[in-house]
């Protein structure tokens, strides 16, 4: 870890827990927690990503402030994130954006402010004419110029997560395990289905102590709806590359059906998460975090906004303007994805696949196991596993 | 209709734990008033129920939350064996039979459970864990009270009964004002917090002791309830105690300052003696009785001594032990912070090991028989010499955790006076009643069990006055 400080109480607060284990059952951080007797940078920043922030075990410790012992982990690790994501952000400099949301949000808006720009000048006059028929978009703006922003920029936001999790996933000390079959399937099962950010059945006490599954929903609304516009994409380069028609797609057509439903369930889904983090339990949050999730929602809800516009306003003169703000928005939020929040899925994925490789039945808290062992002998008397 | 900021409520419970919620939700259900007086403020409210992580309870069948089956036969005989026949029958089996059905009430509560892991242990055949512990038992409990109209104050003591013959006819606050009431229960717990009350039984000794839990469970209702006349149960020189690690904070340090490494290494006092079989039988058979022992040690201070070989094998404690590469060096230490005789500590450990030295090899969860030769006090299992550095030592107090004595009560929870005959409309529930079924001995998770089930009787009860 980069803040010593940060590091001597991640691991304070880690073996507090580690020597109580009352919240095994919430989530899959603390049977990870209990598969160690001493905790590497790696294995905190690790443990950190599998942490879905729910809160649970916050308001579940009798350690909690103002109790001497001061467990906080929800705000403790959201803080380890922070330090997870910069360390391992190549190029190193921009890591900093991760902990500072105002130069963040600049750049993610001056990129995006600049390709806007450059856009409406390729245009030129064309920018304020109507286009309709096969390849009207292109009319406007050129195709090359589009496949710039989305290989260029979208290429370097692969290699930007790609190199932070080669970096994140050899870290840990469990870095060289092999990962079976079954526990790839068990965690992409955990991923799709937002496993750990339903609390069992009844919810998580996020935004507050309540338990809701309002989290879970919204979360779920941007994740499905993303996939459903990646899905859009995907069909959209089919249609034009092997079947040779070119865009705009009538609106009963598979890129536009699917592009508009992961749109309008992705700004459902900010406006959700939005809220929520605006009403949310300041206690077990970590300040430095909020900004860094802010930035995101803006720049993901500001993409879908103004790619619907598009859709509405396409057969009117306001559909070259759009489709450079669109443009724009898109190279932003390649930017903020590359450096902000959007990369906690790159972790989390890891972190999930590392949990269920690492336990060796598999079976994770919430998940009742079939027949459960008998141990007799050298167990904590007031109920918790010993160390194998 | 609430009793909120009402100077008369129905039901009045003292106390703010497990037993007190349990009693509040059951008369409010019941159609009653109910406020509940919780001395602590709201961030240590639960008393030691906080602490806690399940209860035992009776089932004729395993399903998604216990395993196996766990008659009420068993349950009953459990309890006799652990207190020698010492109980009062007719509420051990009002106790056992209660038991089957506290899992579904709670459930009704909103109370959720912890599945079995993989891996699982012996407690899950017997008992429930809570999810995430006592606190989120008492933030269900809690959270519902409110939504049910129950009136919570924290901070709020009773320091006095207002009491007319058998009946009562309300409580007087800390700050002087009177809460009349139709009936009370009392839930406040018992005494171990006041080692004064302690030293009476133990002697000076007693102020070297560690309270695990709250610092709240001062007694003072028991004080008060024996004042008024309530007939004494439980022997009130008993408390239950662990060995835990001797840095821990005077209070509230819970779960996490135990020490489960005993098994598995030799435990000497500040002379450097060993003085009881640390291999006598499986730790969950024995840990009970180690803070006693340690009770009973020059200063209330003991200290296990473990070697590289035995410190993985128990669950790795809050505090680092303290390290050394030698045991002349690890001596040096704990005579330099502890007062320990260092010359004695390594002539015992020589000692040990020499009387351990023909065995290479233990298997922790059974009694595997490997004994020290011709050693006093012996080594009855898993005794491997402390020979492979780096060295390491715990130093070890008495935690104390709960007290067993309290108020006798009859099988309506109802408080009974000297000569047997009950208040007309005092009851109590919890650990200050607990001494009529548990009057010594350890059953995991019984402590919840008699907190649930009297709680559930006496606010049930007690709503019948309204």
């Amino acid at each position: 870890m980069r803040d010593p400080d940060l590091a001597r109480e991640a691991t304070r607060q880690l073996t507090i827990c580690n020597a109580c284990r009352y919240c095994e059952g919430y989530c899959a951080v603390f049977p990870a927690l209990e598969l160690r007797q001493t905790f590497t940078g790696g294995d905190i920043a690790y443990l950190a990503s599998l942490c879905h922030d729910c809160r649970a075990c916050y308001y579940a410790c009798m350690y909690a402030p103002p109790h001497p012992f001061a467990v906080n982990l929800p705000r403790t690790l959201a803080a380890v994130r922070t330090d997870t994501y910069r360390r391992h952000t190549w190029p190193a400099v921009l890591g900093q954006l991760h902990s500072r949301s105002t130069a963040a949000a600049v750049v993610a808006a001056g990129v995006a402010l600049l390709v806007t720009l450059w856009a409406a000048w390729l245009a030129g006059e064309r920018l304020f004419q109507v286009h309709t028929g096969p390849g009207a978009f292109y009319r406007v703006i050129p195709h090359w110029a589009m496949l710039v922003v989305g290989l260029g920029l979208g290429g370097y936001w692969m290699a930007v997560w790609a190199i932070a999790g080669v970096r994140f996933w050899r870290e840990s000390t469990t870095g060289a395990m092999r990962v079976q079959a079954r526990a790839l399937g068990l965690a992409a099962w955990d991923v799709l289905r937002l496993r750990w950010l339903g609390g069992g059945d009844a919810g998580c006490p996020y935004p507050t102590e309540r338990p809701s599954q309002s989290r879970r929903i919204s979360h779920g609304l941007v994740f499905y709806g993303f996939l459903a516009a990646f899905a859009s994409t995907t069909s959209a380069a089919i249609y034009q590359e092997l079947l040779g028609r070119l865009p705009p797609y009538p609106v009963v057509s598979l890129p536009v059906l699917l592009g508009s439903a992961g749109g309008v369930a992705m700004i459902a889904g900010c406006l959700g998460l939005w809220q929520q983090k605006r009403h949310s339990d300041q206690a077990p949050a970590a300040a430095e975090t909020l900004g860094s999730d802010y930035v995101f929602l803006i720049a993901l809800g500001m993409t879908n906004v103004t790619g619907m516009l598009t859709l509405f306003l396409r057969q009117t003169p306001l559909m070259g303007v759009t489709l450079a703000v669109h443009l724009g928005t898109v190279a932003g939020l390649y930017v903020t994805a590359a450096h902000g929040k959007f990369i906690h899925a790159v972790y989390r994925v890891l972190a999930l696949v590392r949990s269920r490789a690492e336990q060796r039945t598999g079976h994770l808290p919430l998940e009742v196991a079939p027949a459960a062992r008998h141990h007799a002998g050298a167990i904590d008397p007031d109920g918790s596993v010993p160390p194998q | 209709m609430t009793a909120q900021a009402s100077s008369h409520v129905d039901v009045v419970v003292a106390g703010g734990g497990n037993a007190a919620l349990c009693a509040a939700l059951a008369a409010r259900a019941r159609g009653a008033t109910v406020a509940v007086l919780e001395r602590a403020p709201q961030h240590m409210r639960g008393g030691n129920s906080r602490h806690t992580r399940n209860l035992r309870c009776a089932h004729d069948a395993p399903h998604a939350y216990v395993t196996g089956v766990y008659t009420e036969e068993e349950f009953l005989d459990d309890l006799l064996g652990v207190t020698g026949h010492a109980t009062n029958h007719d509420l051990a089996r009002l106790l056992v039979r209660e038991s089957a059905t506290v899992p579904d009430w709670m459930a009704a509560q909103g109370v959720r459970w912890q599945p079995p892991l993989a891996g699982t242990l012996a407690l899950h055949r017997t008992n429930l864990f809570f999810l995430g512990g006592g606190k989120a038992l008492l933030n269900t409990y809690y959270a519902r009270a409110e939504r049910l109209g129950v009136w919570i104050r924290y901070e709020t003591a009773v320091t006095d009964l207002l009491l007319d013959g058998r009946r009562l006819e309300g409580v007087r606050l800390a700050d002087g004002t009177v809460l009349r009431a139709r009936a009370a229960v009392i839930a406040t717990g018992g005494f171990e917090a006041d080692l004064g009350w302690l030293a009476e039984y133990w002697g000076p000794a007693a102020h070297n002791f560690l309270v695990r839990g709250t610092p709240y469970n001062d007694g003072a209702m028991l004080r008060l309830l024996l004042r008024c006349g309530a007939r004494c149960a439980g022997d009130p020189r008993e408390f239950h105690g662990v060995a835990i690690d001797a840095r821990a904070p005077k209070y509230d340090g819970g779960i996490v300052t135990r020490v489960d490494a005993i098994p598995f290494g030799i435990v000497v006092n500040r002379l450097g003696h060993r003085f009881y079989d640390e291999g006598e039988q499986l730790w969950p058979k024995r840990y009970a009785i180690w803070g006693k022992l340690i009770a009973q040690q020059p200063d209330q201070i003991a200290f296990v001594v473990l070697d590289a070989r035995a410190i993985r094998r128990f669950i790795p404690p809050l505090f680092p032990p303290i390290t050394a590469p030698s045991l002349v060096e690890l001596a040096g230490q704990l005579e330099a912070q502890f007062g320990v005789d260092r010359q004695a500590l390594v002539r015992t450990i020589e000692e040990f090991n020499r009387a351990a030295a023909h065995n290479t090899r233990i298997v922790p969860d059974v009694l595997d028989g490997a004994c020290t030769r011709n050693l006093d006090p012996p080594k009855s299992n898993w005794a491997l010499p402390v020979a492979t550095p780096p060295f390491f030592a715990f130093p070890l107090r008495p935690g104390v955790t709960f007290t067993y004595m309290g108020v006798a009560v009859d099988a309506a929870a109802r408080v009974l006076r000297q000569d047997g005959v009950p208040f007309h409309n005092l009851y109590a529930a919890g650990e200050i009643m607990a001494g009529n079924i548990l009057t010594r001995g350890y059953l995991a998770g019984i402590g919840m069990t008699i907190g649930t089930v009297f709680g559930r009787i006496a606010g049930t009860h007690a709503a019948a006055h309204a």
